[in-house]
């Protein structure tokens, strides 16, 4: 494929396809795990990172807990 | 960055003088079809250029002038960033989530029902009220909300307004959510009565959540995307399933539920999955909910760009002076509360100071997210007006007015809506109710259905197969009912929290939150909204007629509260002359909201007030009476007692209304006395403590 736009289509699909990814999950709310990871190893050494399973179960709880998210109708 | 010379100015003078042009054309158009149907791409164009106009100037406006918003000043999701809650976001990404939390079945039913009043008066109001309130009052809460370390609704009321504001604040919340759990639940039950199809892909939903939260609990934990794959291509077989339970005898029978089954199956439904584990039922369930929410709304849009339908409802229907069937009232104030969502929706301060302001990057975003947020919920709104307008107006009467006024059966239902001046044959009905496959569509009010029946014919015409209709109904009912269905849940959870706090405040060992009182304080919320579903299932008028102006007035008088908070913490951050953007909505919804809930209470006409119908039905049993559709006393006791009910929630509202008014001004009356900035915000402090950094 010889197209002028398509240098601009190769460079902005994989940002594009990780901005889909991470915004489905974080509809659903579950934010970035690795993220959190980084935060939590840079910011906290000492302490424990949970892991990817973790993560996702607390993030379903606090989702839908005491203090969750309201949804509109 | 360059800055733009004055070629560029030119330009831009010219695109947005353009655009401005263009929305004036389109509404022109709009407004002064009379003889000949006009088509949906006027109405496109229109919300198009005015969102878009509303977004460049009136926005900019308000970031820039209003609360001077400073991508130096560190957001919340920057100084507390814990990984969890609080963390820096992308924007596009944030954008999405936040869309994903603000937009439900709202925006897709008001603009349904306000058809009934023709597409203009809907599309004025969605257009001025996005642009000047919903969308303002989103974009203020987010921006407020992120000043003060992401508090709630609840929380910045207490601290900018005073403690007792805060107690009415979260009384409204709860009230709220009682009544919207109702309506939508009351919606539900009138899209899936006597329809084995509908009634069993719901049903079937079940099953497939357990088995999607088993396998992301402990086969393979966390696998979203594999959790939603199960599901979705379970809930696509179920749809097709779905057609021979409806063409067998036996099956049909097992799943052709009445409307009072339904409430009971509903209430027992909404008890039991909020005692269960969250990870069994609520999150898989809310997972497809949101998957598929998001997919039918691009579908729906999709569709309507590809087939461009002409709008054959009229631009102003005879029914602006209240004597409509869908619901009672005039035009002011029952239009401004029908369509809640997709204008200005209460709810959303909620979501606005909930988990968005936690994930805001960069303060100036704001703008984007909450103003452009809103924006995009208006489109759907204007969507779903469109697929209700495409309708043939006969088509849609007999689908949204109640059996009392247009009888059981296609011959009544269609000699009663000609005679309303919109032609239509037995033939006709029954050949729709056919083609999406259910045995009627007569009175099948609450406006889920009308939509379906909008989306599938458009649908239909873009996806060709056999059976395409009645396949895109059934799938545009299975999605409204499962996210409503998530919504019952999450909101009779949402209510028992409210109601051990409140009880808390009385007896601290109820904040312990045992089993035991978690069973009493879920009773209570369930037997709370239980009573205003079961007793709309039964009304004569068929519920919605005379619930939906309540959900509307309760919804309303939540962005009521929002706007005033707004208002004060202009005045408290000494921004009094611009106070205006958030005191003059605010005005017009007390208005609308005070207007719609005296008319509830104490408007003449039975159809309209509550008073007056619970009158009327006591005059019938003194005279020794029964009036339709009513078997005994007994039952016609339980209407009159209902009414007062509902007039006391409406008596409620407007006490809240007037309360929070009331300590606003003395609020603002404190603010204008004080020499100095009274708000309470978070960033000056913490400007000090991190330098700015771009």
């Amino acid at each position: 494929m010889n197209c002028a736009n398509c240098s601009l289509l190769k460079l902005d699909l994989p940002r594009l396809g990780a901005r889909l990814r991470d915004g489905a999950r974080l509809m659903i709310g579950q934010g970035d795990y690795d993220a959190y990871a980084a935060h939590r190893r840079a910011r906290h050494p000492a302490e424990a990172v949970m892991s990817r399973e973790q993560y996702f179960f607390e993030r379903q709880t606090r989702r839908f807990g005491e203090g969750g998210a309201f949804r509109c109708c | 960055m360059p800055k733009p010379g004055p070629l560029s100015e030119i330009v831009s003078v010219l695109l947005w003088a353009g655009v401005g042009g263009a929305a004036i054309f389109a509404l022109f158009t709009l407004a002064a079809s009379r003889a000949e149907p006009v088509n949906a791409i006027w109405l496109v164009i229109a919300a198009v250029c005015v969102f878009a106009i509303g977004y460049r100037f009136y926005a900019l406006f308000i970031a820039q002038r209003v609360l001077r918003l400073d991508a130096r000043r560190l957001t919340p999701a920057h100084r507390l960033h814990d990984g969890l809650d609080y963390v820096p976001t992308d924007k596009y990404v944030l954008f999405g989530h936040h869309f994903a939390a603000i937009a439900g079945a709202g925006p897709l039913v008001g603009p349904v029902l306000a058809a009934q009043m023709g597409y203009l008066p809907g599309t004025l109001w969605l257009l001025a009220g996005v642009v000047l309130a919903g969308a303002v009052q989103d974009f203020l809460m987010l921006a407020i909300s992120t000043r003060r370390d992401g508090r709630s609704l609840g929380e910045l009321v207490k601290s900018e307004i005073g403690p007792k504001a805060g107690q009415v604040a979260l009384i409204g919340i709860l009230a709220i959510v009682v009544i919207v759990t109702a309506v939508l639940g009351l919606v539900v039950v009138k899209a899936l009565a006597h329809s084995p199809w509908g009634a069993f892909t719901v049903v079937s939903t079940l099953p497939i959540a357990l088995v999607m939260g088993v396998y992301g609990r402990f086969v393979r934990p966390g696998r979203v995307g594999e959790m939603a794959a199960i599901g979705v291509a379970a809930l696509l077989a179920s749809l097709v399933a779905g057609r021979f339970v409806a063409e067998n005898e036996t099956l049909a029978a097992c799943f052709a539920f009445k409307g009072e089954t339904l409430a009971f199956l509903l209430i027992g439904y909404g008890f039991c999955s909020s005692v269960l584990p969250v990870w069994l039922l609520l999150a898989p369930r809310d997972y497809l909910a949101t998957f598929l929410k998001i997919g039918t709304i691009m579908a729906l849009a999709l569709g309507v760009l590809v087939v461009w339908p002409t709008l054959k409802m009229p631009a102003v229907s005879r029914f602006i002076d209240g004597t409509g069937p869908v619901f009672a009232g005039s035009l002011f104030p029952f239009l401004f509360v029908t369509i809640a969502c997709g204008a200005v929706s209460g709810f959303h301060a909620l979501v606005a100071s909930g988990t968005t302001p936690k994930m805001i990057a960069d303060e100036t975003q704001a703008r984007f997210i909450g103003y452009g947020a809103m924006l995009m919920e208006s489109f759907v709104a204007i969507m779903a007006l469109v697929a209700a307008s495409a309708l043939e107006p006969g088509v849609y009467f007999a689908m949204n007015s109640p059996q009392a006024l247009i009888g059981a059966t296609p011959e009544l239902a269609a000699a009663a809506i000609s005679s309303w001046g919109f032609a239509t044959t037995p033939d006709a009905l029954s050949e729709v109710a056919a083609r999406v496959g259910e045995q009627s569509i007569l009175s099948r009010s609450g406006g889920a259905p009308t939509l379906a029946v909008g989306m599938a014919e458009i649908l239909a015409s873009v996806v060709r197969f056999a059976g395409a209709t009645s396949f895109w109904y059934h799938f545009a009912i299975l999605f409204e009912a499962l996210f409503i269905l998530t919504t019952i849940d999450s909101a009779t959870r949402i209510a028992r929290f409210m109601i051990l706090d409140l009880a808390g405040a009385f007896a601290p060992t109820l904040r312990e939150k045992t089993f035991a009182a978690n069973l009493v304080a879920t009773t209570l919320a369930v037997s709370g909204w239980g009573w205003f579903l079961y007793q709309g299932v039964v009304d004569p008028l068929g519920g919605i007629n005379s619930l939906w102006p309540l959900f509307g007035v309760a919804n309303q008088m939540l962005a009521a509260i929002a706007l005033t908070l707004c208002t004060v913490v202009l005045f408290r951050m000494k921004r009094e002359a611009y106070a205006f953007v958030a005191a003059a909505p605010a005005a017009w919804i007390y208005a609308c909201t005070l207007a719609a809930a005296f008319e509830k209470i104490f408007h003449p006409d039975p159809r309209i007030g509550f008073l007056a119908h619970a009158e009327k039905f006591s005059r019938a049993l003194t005279n020794g009476e029964l009036l339709a559709p009513t078997a005994s006393a007994a039952e016609m006791q339980r209407i009159i007692l209902n009414d007062y009910v509902d007039a006391a929630m409406a008596a409620l509202f407007v006490s809240l209304v007037l309360m929070m008014a009331a300590f606003a001004l003395f609020a603002i009356r404190g603010a204008l006395r004080s020499p100095g900035v009274t708000t309470l915000e978070t960033q000056d402090e913490l400007c000090e403590l991190q330098p700015a950094q771009t």
